[in-house]
Formats: structure tokens, sequence, C-alpha cells
């Protein structure tokens, strides 16, 4: 780098001469001159970096330069100046490290000097304050000749600055005198010294040295922070990486330095061993934070749908992933809280008779079709709630397994609510403000439409058509606008529409109400065919495969927006699906409490039964001494158990529900699109192109389709803890094979829209399922009462018995008052009260908010309208008052021609930019105007000598019109 | 810079991981590419840069119609052409997930900004719907839809009305749309 020492040289003889005059301050003249010279040198060196600046960068520096000059304070640090200025140097000739040791550190012995004296420089321009250095520089940058009249027109400044320069010449001979370790530093610190002193005296200079006094810790502790914020939102600038990464080094370097020095005497150590572990804390961090993404499964499989089908297909996979993580945490409570311990630490199978196979079921209890309905043995193991033991603590550890059972069961709903309700309120984070439609249709339109994730030509292709027909699609919008063509026609259709599509609803939940009644009817029964058996699953299923399509093609009457039109598609299937579940909720239930019935009189069968059998023992064996062997527990008579019955259903229903997507995927995607693929050799017409075709893959449909799934688990994983582990199964298959399928089955889709917000809806949707799934299950374990003879809540009144029943004998006396006391009614109300005196509370504020922000808003609108207009007024509303000058009868000739031209030119751009909107514009031009044009037209009245006095108040157009009888002289 | 090297140095990396939005594992698979790209001989140079044909081969920016603008805007060369890894590191951290709105409305101005003159143009506006709606002629807008479309994209975004759409107001228009940072993305 010559081109650098040249100017250091220079300037360090610059220095000197500067102390030979410093005692004679009437030579300022002179001095300016000099100072002029360094001013030249200074612009002689950044002249040239400006060049390479300008091929380099010229479109990126201005910005960012300006922007650090407005964050610096007016009283920046000479130092820091410096430092920039070598920054920028490095940045753009790349020879950072050497430069940056020579003059920004303030570096070692005599170069501490002319770190000084640059420093002071710098200074100069931090004490011109918000010129910043941008500007500064710039000055500089105009060559020498420049520089020297800048120098004479601010003699002040420069008088300053040498004085500076020739003190740190002076601080550098003492720290170099002194050295020591700090003498580094301490030449910078002089810089900043002395700037805050102006010109002050030199001489005292050496004997501040050693001690910082309170003022530059803080200062310096200002510094350090500063270069800590920069390291820590340095990415956040747009600048070149190259340019990033000196400040980086810079600013971490200055940190090491000077975050040492900064706790001197007593607390030094401590802080150096905060600094230290602050470090250590920042680096594992971001050392968990790669752990943490690396663990994040599936991300390249993703990325490759997304790239094939745009972020909207792959945003269904994000929200599999997502219910997979979630289930997977359920899954882990469950079966870690609830089976596992039963397994390892509860009574085997065949110990007592929840546990057995009853007699009557033995032999078929291992049949291949039984075990299918998740009967014989399945009906009996962990799967379900029938197979828990009572007992209130189990092995070694007296792990209390109904509490936990009832815990776990109620913790997956609070887990589940928690983690939905934080998604959303991320999402509705991230989503940032949403401008009100229609504000910049066109503009978002134009500038975020691409995706960029597509990295397939076919979906790039279907894009770029999707763009154009919307771009066009609102052209047209905006043109058709205004005609209305027959709009009862188009009510009467939607009214229709929508009444067939309600009939379908009540139609599907009949018929599921129906079969349900129906399979209650043939459990009494042995005789059943397969279908008889399954044909609730079986209804269900078809409903949601025939119903979809069914409305689709009802929806195609009302003409929606596909927007629009996919939203009410979203709701009919939402409510359909809903409508099944419930109906098939409602018929679960009248079953349940004809078993409730029923385990009266089983009870007292099986007690009469027992007694019978010991009668019986006795009466044989003659003996009465002899205690007869227990009687085998599948002999013993059982009660219906109802819970395991609901368990059963809702696990058929999901294993059904799986079963049915996948075929759907097999035949309707995998099937056709090999059919299409291979027979389109030897067909008449086009099979790629032309009807079948290959499928697309349906996001809402799958996301609904999920989201009830989940709505499944949900109610059923309580009398079924084997459902999660089922559904974590079938997430994590479906995964592997949707991927598959989309990559080979699927095209994609014509319409790509974009997933964006729709991400919050699909979680609106989950959070309501899991509303509606938490009412029942909270339902039954508070109302009704548990089985007698099976289930971990056996024997109980009511399930949550159990917690009362571990308040009273595990915990000590006064928690089990304290608890009475807070269940204590007179405890409760007031708190509930409280509760909802609270959400009444923040509710209005957050609408005090929403009204604040709707106020801002109207507020730019208005800005923005008011700023439009007298931008406007200059050009159209001159020549709405022109044009009323025209017709007036004194007015005539020369100017006319060129006038008459520009005002059919707006109105010949704006029936083409179509009516509304620019209806709406010409409104609001015509109505602000008034107020705006009484400024801008004011300056006419004036000049018009006669006839203007008779109208003060000129702004109203009319009154404007008429009065005026000639035009004003031009 | 160590770059250059068949790996990353430790400090290097972590450097890199400051002062972008990618992670650890993301720098590295960038890196593996990025050599991928690269010529026998380009590999021993102190700084090399791999061409721009050979970037826009990547199958992440082979279907982007802005792929040239893109590489145009990161490249460091005096020819605007070839990215260096770290102007390479300057893109991916620009379209990662992470990075924030401002970040990259800032590149996608530059992006769109096709005449480097800092502002958006009629012209610039006609260029950019012509990548929209692609090459072939079926999708093209007629010149009269055309200069309907820009004139009322002006009318929206263009506040100041000089007839050009600057950078403030391009970030005012695109920090309110909801799905720029969704779709502003390009993972590797």
């Amino acid at each position: 780098m010559p081109r650098k020492t040249d100017v250091s040289q220079l300037e360090d003889v610059g220095i000197d001469i500067d102390t030979e005059l410093s005692n004679s301050d009437e030579e300022a003249p002179k001095r300016a001159k000099k100072g002029g010279r360094g001013g030249g040198r200074g612009g002689r060196g950044r002249g040239k970096k400006a060049a390479s600046e300008e091929e380099d960068d010229e479109d990126e520096v201005p910005a960012p330069r300006g922007r650090r000059g407005g964050n610096r304070k007016a009283a920046r640090k000479g130092k820091d100046g410096d430092d920039e200025d070598a920054d920028d140097d490095d940045d753009e000739d790349g020879k950072g490290p050497k430069k940056r040791g020579a003059g920004g550190r303030g570096g070692r012995g005599g170069r501490g000097g002319r770190g000084g004296g640059r420093g002071g420089r710098g200074g100069k321009k931090g004490g011109k304050g918000k010129e910043g250095d941008e500007e500064s520089e710039e000055e500089e940058d105009k060559k020498g000749a420049k520089g020297k009249k800048k120098g004479g027109k601010k003699g002040k400044d420069e008088e300053e600055e040498e004085e500076e320069e020739e003190e740190g010449g002076k601080g550098d001979k003492g720290a170099t005198g002194k050295k020591g370790a700090k003498g580094k530093g301490k030449a910078k610190e002089d810089d900043k010294k002395k700037k805050k002193k102006g010109g002050g005296s030199s001489s005292s200079n050496s004997d501040e040295e050693d001690s910082m006094s309170e003022g530059e810790m803080a200062k310096l502790m200002e510094e350090v922070e500063e270069k800590k914020k920069l390291i820590a939102t340095i990415r956040n600038k747009p600048w070149r990486m190259r340019r990033r990464l000196t400040h980086l080094r810079e600013s971490q370097q200055f940190v090491d330095k000077f975050e040492g020095a900064l706790g001197k005497g007593k607390g030094r150590k401590w802080y150096a061993y905060k600094v230290m572990m602050k470090k250590k804390w920042i680096k594992f961090e971001r050392d968990f934070e790669n752990f943490r993404t690396a663990c994040i499964p599936w991300e390249r499989k993703i990325k490759e749908v997304e790239s094939h089908f745009g972020s909207s297909v792959a945003s269904y996979f994000i929200f599999l992933r997502w219910m997979y993580g979630m289930n997977l945490v359920m899954f882990g409570f469950t079966f870690g809280l609830v089976v596992i311990p039963e397994v390892l630490m509860g009574l085997p199978y065949g110990s007592i008779p929840r546990k057995t196979v009853p007699r009557a079921e033995a032999d078929s209890a291992q049949d291949y079709s039984v075990l299918m309905d998740f009967n014989g043995y399945c009906k009996y193991s962990v799967l379900f709630y029938g197979f828990y033991n009572n007992q209130r603590t189990i092995g070694l550890l007296q792990f209390r397994l109904p509490l936990s059972y009832l815990l776990v069961g109620i913790g997956t709903f609070g887990y589940s609510l928690m983690v939905v309700i934080r998604t959303m309120a991320k999402n509705a984070d991230v989503g940032g403000g949403d401008g009100e439609d229609g504000e910049f249709t066109f503009a978002w339109k134009m500038f975020t439409s691409w995706d960029y994730l597509i990295g397939n030509a076919e979906t790039a292709d279907n894009k770029y058509a999707s763009i154009t027909t919307s771009f066009k699609e609102s052209i047209v919008d905006e043109q058709e606008n205004q005609k209305d063509e027959n709009i009862h026609l188009r009510r009467f259709l939607r009214v229709l529409a929508n009444f067939m599509i309600i009939c379908c609803l009540g139609g599907s939940g009949y018929l599921i109400f129906f079969v349900v009644k129906r399979s209650q009817e043939f459990a009494s029964r042995d005789d059943l065919s397969w279908y008889e058996k399954n044909e609730l699953e079986i209804i269900m299923s078809l409903l949601g495969l025939v119903c979809p399509p069914l409305f689709e093609t009802i929806a195609e009457l009302e003409e929606y927006h596909p927007r629009i039109a996919l939203k009410w598609q979203l709701g009919r299937i939402f409510a359909l699906f809903l409508g099944n579940l419930y109906t098939f909720l409602f018929a679960l239930f009248d079953e349940v409490n004809t078993k409730l019935e029923l385990e009266g009189s089983i009870r007292n069968a099986s007690l009469w039964n027992m007694k019978e059998y010991y009668a019986n023992f006795t009466l044989n064996s003659n003996d009465s001494e002899a205690t007869p062997p227990p009687m085998h527990p599948s002999d013993i008579i059982r009660g219906p158990c109802w819970e395991t019955g609901v368990g059963i259903e809702f696990v058929k229903l999901t294993v059904s529900d799986i079963q049915v997507t996948y075929l759907t995927i097999l035949i309707g995607d995998f099937a056709r699109a090999v059919i299409v693929r291979f027979l389109n050799y030897c067909w008449c017409w086009d099979l790629e192109a032309g009807f079948p075709s290959y499928g697309e893959f349906d996001i809402s449909g799958n996301v609904l389709g999920l989201v009830f799934n989940q709505g499944m688990i949900w109610m059923g994983a309580f009398y079924a803890p084997g459902l999660v582990g089922i559904n974590v199964l079938r997430l994590l298959s479906s995964m592997y094979y949707q991927c598959w399928a989309v990559m080979a089955t699927n095209v994609p889709h014509e319409r790509v829209f974009k997933a964006s917000k729709s991400n919050n809806f699909y979680m609106g949707l989950l959070l309501l399922i899991l509303f509606l799934s938490l009412l029942p299950v909270v339902f039954t374990i508070m109302t009704l009462p548990p089985s007698f003879d099976c289930g971990p809540f056996s024997g109980k009144a009511k399930m949550f018995d159990v917690i009362m029943e571990t308040i009273d004998l595990d915990l000590p006396a006064f928690l089990g008052t304290l608890f009475s006391y807070a269940a204590n009614p007179g405890l409760i109300i007031p708190a509930v009260l409280l509760m909802v005196l609270a959400i009444y509370y923040l509710n209005s504020v957050s609408e005090a908010y929403q009204g604040a922000n709707m106020e801002l808003k109207k507020k730019m609108q208005m800005a923005r309208d008011e700023e439009k207009n007298r931008r406007n007024n200059t050009e159209s509303t001159d020549q709405v008052q022109k044009d009323l000058d025209d017709l007036l009868p004194n007015r005539s000739l020369a100017p006319e021609p060129e006038k008459e031209e520009p005002p059919p030119k707006p109105t010949k751009v704006k029936p083409g930019a179509a009516g509304k909107k620019d209806l709406q514009k010409d409104v609001t031009l015509a109505s602000p105007n008034p107020n705006v044009r009484g400024p801008v037209n004011r300056p006419p009245g004036p000049r018009g000598p006669g006839p203007m006095p008779g109208h003060p108040g000129g702004p109203g157009p009319g009154g404007r019109g008429q009065g005026r009888p000639g035009p004003p002289p031009r | 810079m160590g770059a250059t090297a068949s790996h990353l140095g430790k400090d290097l990396l972590s450097e890199y991981q400051e002062l972008t939005f990618l992670t650890k594992q993301e720098i590295l698979l960038a890196h593996k590419r990025f050599t991928e790209l690269l010529s026998r001989e380009d590999k021993n140079l102190p700084e090399p840069r791999a061409p721009t044909e050979a970037i826009l081969t990547l199958p992440e920016l082979k279907s982007n119609p802005f792929r040239e603008r893109i590489v145009r805007v990161f490249s460091t060369s005096e020819s605007r052409d070839g990215l260096t890894f770290e102007d390479f590191l300057d893109l991916l951290s620009a379209f990662s997930d992470s990075a924030t709105l401002e970040i990259k409305s800032h590149y996608a101005f530059r992006i769109f900004d096709f005449d480097d003159d800092g502002t958006l143009d009629e012209n610039d506006l006609e260029k950019l719907v012509n990548c929209l709606t692609g090459e072939t002629d079926d999708t093209r807008l007629t010149p009269d839809e055309m200069k309907q479309l820009i004139s009322n994209i002006l009318e929206e975004s263009d506040i100041d009305k000089d007839g050009t759409v600057n950078l403030s107001e391009f970030q005012h228009v695109i920090s309110r749309s909801p799905d720029f940072v969704s779709s502003f993305k390009i993972v590797l």
C-alpha cells in the first residue's frame, strides 16, 4: 500500500511542522492553508478510493454510510472516524489487515501519533455534527483544490484539527516514553480526550495518561457497547461480505482489547470473567442453534417438494412435520408416564380379569379378523383404557398410575393448546402488518408474486401463466367493476347452491346417525358380514371422499373469485367433517348410556356369580376349612367397559381413515398417473393434456384430513393411550409416502397460489378442533361414572376422584385444607370474576389499540393523499382551472392549443386504468382540493389587479370561476 | 481469505455465521456446492470466482426469471459476473429463511432495478413484468395492458409522484405484503 504510507509520512511531516508552529497562534491563516493541504492529501487518497468505489459499489455505499453517519453522535470520537476511513479503504482495495494494523488501532510506537493525527481529522468531521461522514468525505473527495478552499473557509475547524494532531504527536511521545501495555490504546484515548476539550492544553496531556477518569471509562464503555451492538446486528446491514468481515474483525479486536481495560482495579477479574462467560454463552447458543436446525428432519425432502410445487404444497408438508413434532411429544408423555410403567411394573397379562380375554372369546381371540377389529387380544392390551389397573401405586417406585393417567390425559390437551396458540401467535407476528386489501393490489402482484423457491421449469411455466392471468384479471376486474350483470340470477344461484349444500350436510349427518344406530343393533348379533361390521367407518370415509368434490361442483354455480371460493369450500368441508364427527359422538354417547344402564345388572350378576362359585366350591369339597382357589380371571363375568368401547371406535376410525387416505393416493393418484403415462402411447387423444391428465395435490383436502385426524386422536387418546402411538406411525409414514406420491404422480398446480397466511388459517382450524374435541372428553371425565371393573379409575364414583384421593392421602394435611379452601365457591367465583374482568380489560385495551392503529392509518392515508394532491395540483388541478379560464369569454388565443392537449391525456389513461379506482381518485382529487388549492392559488390573487379583492376567500372553485372575469396577467 | 481452501477455517466459519443468517450446516453445504461449481484451474486461484453460467445452472436458480439479475446484484467483480464464495454466501443469506424484511426488500429492490440507477422507473417495471410473465408470446401482455399495469402500479406505490419508485417507497409497499418474506427465499 504505497499510497497509504505516503499519506502517513506526509502527515507526520505535517505534524512536525505544526509542533513548531503551534506556539504562535497568529499564524492561523498559514496553518489553515496547511490544513487545506492536509485535506487535499486526504482528498487525493480518497479520490482514488472513491473512484474504485464508483465502479464497484456505487449504489450500495451511499445508503449505509449515510445511515452510519446518522447513528453516530455528534460528539463522535476521532478514533472512530479514523477507523471508518480505514475500514472504507480496506473495504475497497481489500488489503485490510495491514492497514488496519497501521491506522485504525492507533498502533504501536510512532504510528500512534499518526493514528492520533488522523483521529483528529476524523474528530473534526465528527465535530461538524449532523453533516456526518458522508458529506465531509464527499467534500474532501473533491480534490485538493477544493480541500484548500475548504480549509480557508473553515479555518477554525482546521485550527483545532491541527492542534489535535499535534497533541496526538505529543501524546504519542508520552506514550512511548511511558511505554507500557497501555501505551497502545492511550494515543487514541488521548484523541478523544482532546476532542472533548476542543483545542485544549497540550501539556497536561501526559499527566492524565495513566488514570482514566470516570468519563473516559464511560465513554470507552459506551464505545465498546456500540461495537458489540454492531457485531450483533452486522448481519442486518446490506453490505458486501468483505466489508462486513472487516468491520466485524475490527470491532471484535477493539472489543477484545478494551473490554479488559475497562474493569481496571477491583472489579477487573470479575469483569473479565463475566465477559468470558458471555462469549462462551454466545458460542454455546450458536452451537445449540446449529444443533437444533440439524435436528429438524426432512428439510431436504420438503425443499425438493418446495422447488417443484412452490411454497403452498410445501406448506402442507411443513404443517405435517409440525404435527409430527407435537404428536411425538404427546407420545412421549403417554408412553413414558402411562404405558411403559404399566407394562414394566403393573400386573402381567392374565393376572386379573380386566387383563384377560374372557373364556367366551378366547377361541377366536387370535384370529386375524378379530385382531383387525381391535377385539380379542388387542382389546385386552395396554392400547386401551380397560387394561389398566386401579391399584393406587405400582412397583418399587410407588408409581401412582391412576393419577398419572388422568394427569397425562389432561396434560395432553394442555400441551396441545399451548403449542397451537403459541405457534399461531408466532405466525401472526411474522405476518406483519397487513395492509388493507386493494391498497397495493397491483404493486404486490408485481413485486411479490414470484415464488423464489420454485426450481422446476414446469412449475415456473405454470407460475408465469398464473401471474399473467392474474395481471390480466385484475386489469379486467378494474374495468368490469362498475358494470353489473344480472345480480338477481347470481344471488339466486348462490342461495340455491347453499341450499343444496346444507341438504348434503344434513343428509350425511343423518346417514351417520342411522348407521351408528344400526351398528348398535348389529352389536347384539353374531353373524355379521365384514361390511356390516365396518359399516360405520366405511360410510364415514365414503362421505369424506364423495362430498368435497360434490361441494366443489355445486360451488361452480356461485361464480366466486377462486380465493373466496377456496375459503367457502374449506368451510363447507369443515362443516361436513365436524357434523359427521359430532353425530358420531352423539351416537356413541347413546351407546355409552345404554352400556351404563347395563352395567348395574352385570355388576350384580358378577357378584352373584362369584358367590355362587364359592358356594359351589365349599359344597363340592365338603371341606369348609380349605380356602377355595380363586376363580380363573377369564371366567368372571365382566361389565361392558364403555371406555374401551369408545377407545376402540376411535382407533378403528383412525385406522380406516389411514387406509382410505393411502388407498386414495394409490388409486386416485398413482394408478391414474401410471395409466395416463403408459396408455398415452396407444390412445386416441392426448391423455396427459386431455381428460384424465395427472392429479394435482389437493392441499386443502389434505390439510383438513390431517386436522380432523388430529381431532380424533385428541378425543380418543384418553380412552386408548395406544392411539397416539398409532398416530405417530401414521404421520411418519405419510410423510414419506406423500412426499413420494407428490413427486412421482402429481403435477404442479395450474393456479399456483402462495401459502402465506393460510398457515394461520390451518392453525385456527386446528384450534377449533382441539376445543371441540376437548369438550366431550372433559364432559365424560367430569360427569360419567367410570366402569366398575376396568380401567385405572374403577371403583370410584368419578374419574377425578383420583386427585382428591391423592390430596387426602399423600399430601400433608394442611395442603388438603388449602385445596378445600381453594375449591370453595367463595374463592372460585371471585377468581372467575377476576378473569372475566381481566379479559374484558385486555379486550378493551386491544380495541383501543386497534382504534389508534386505524387512526394512524387514516392519518397516513390522508398525508399521502395530501401529498399527492399537492403534487397533482401543479398539473391537473391547475389544468382544471385553466380549462375554466379558457372557457371564459375574455380568454382566447395564444396558449390554447398547447393547453388543450394535456387535459385529455389523463383522461385517456384513466378510463383504461379502469373505473373504480380512478373514479375514486378523481373524487379524492376533487373534494380535498379546496383546502389544498388555497395556498397554491393564492399567489395569483394579489397579482390579479381589479376584480380579485371582491373574492377574498377565493378557494371555492365555483366562486372563482365566476368571480374572475379576466385572466390574471402572466 | 480461507474460502479458497478445500475446507473452511474454524474462525472463518464462525465469522461467517456471525455475518450471515445461515447456520453452520448451511454454510458448509454452500461451500460444498460452491466448490462443485468451480472448474479445476479456478480452484487454485487465491480468490476463485464461479462463472455466471455455472451459477445459473444451479437448480435453485435455473427456473428463476431473475437469475441473471440476482447474480449481477451479488457479484463484486468489476464486470459484474461471477460470484466469489463470499458473494455466494451473501446471496444465500439474503434469501435465507431468517433474513429480515429489511434486508430482503433491499436486495429485492436492487434485483428489480434493472438499470442499476437506484430507482424503479417505467423501463424497469416493464422489464420486471416481462420477467414475471415469461418468455412465451401467449403469456405476454399486450403493450396496452402493459401501459395500464405500469400506470396502476405507479399510481399505487409512487408516493412522491416523480414517476419512479424509489427504495423507501418500495419498502413501504413490500413491508405490508403478507407473503413477501415467505416467498423471497432460496434454500440450497
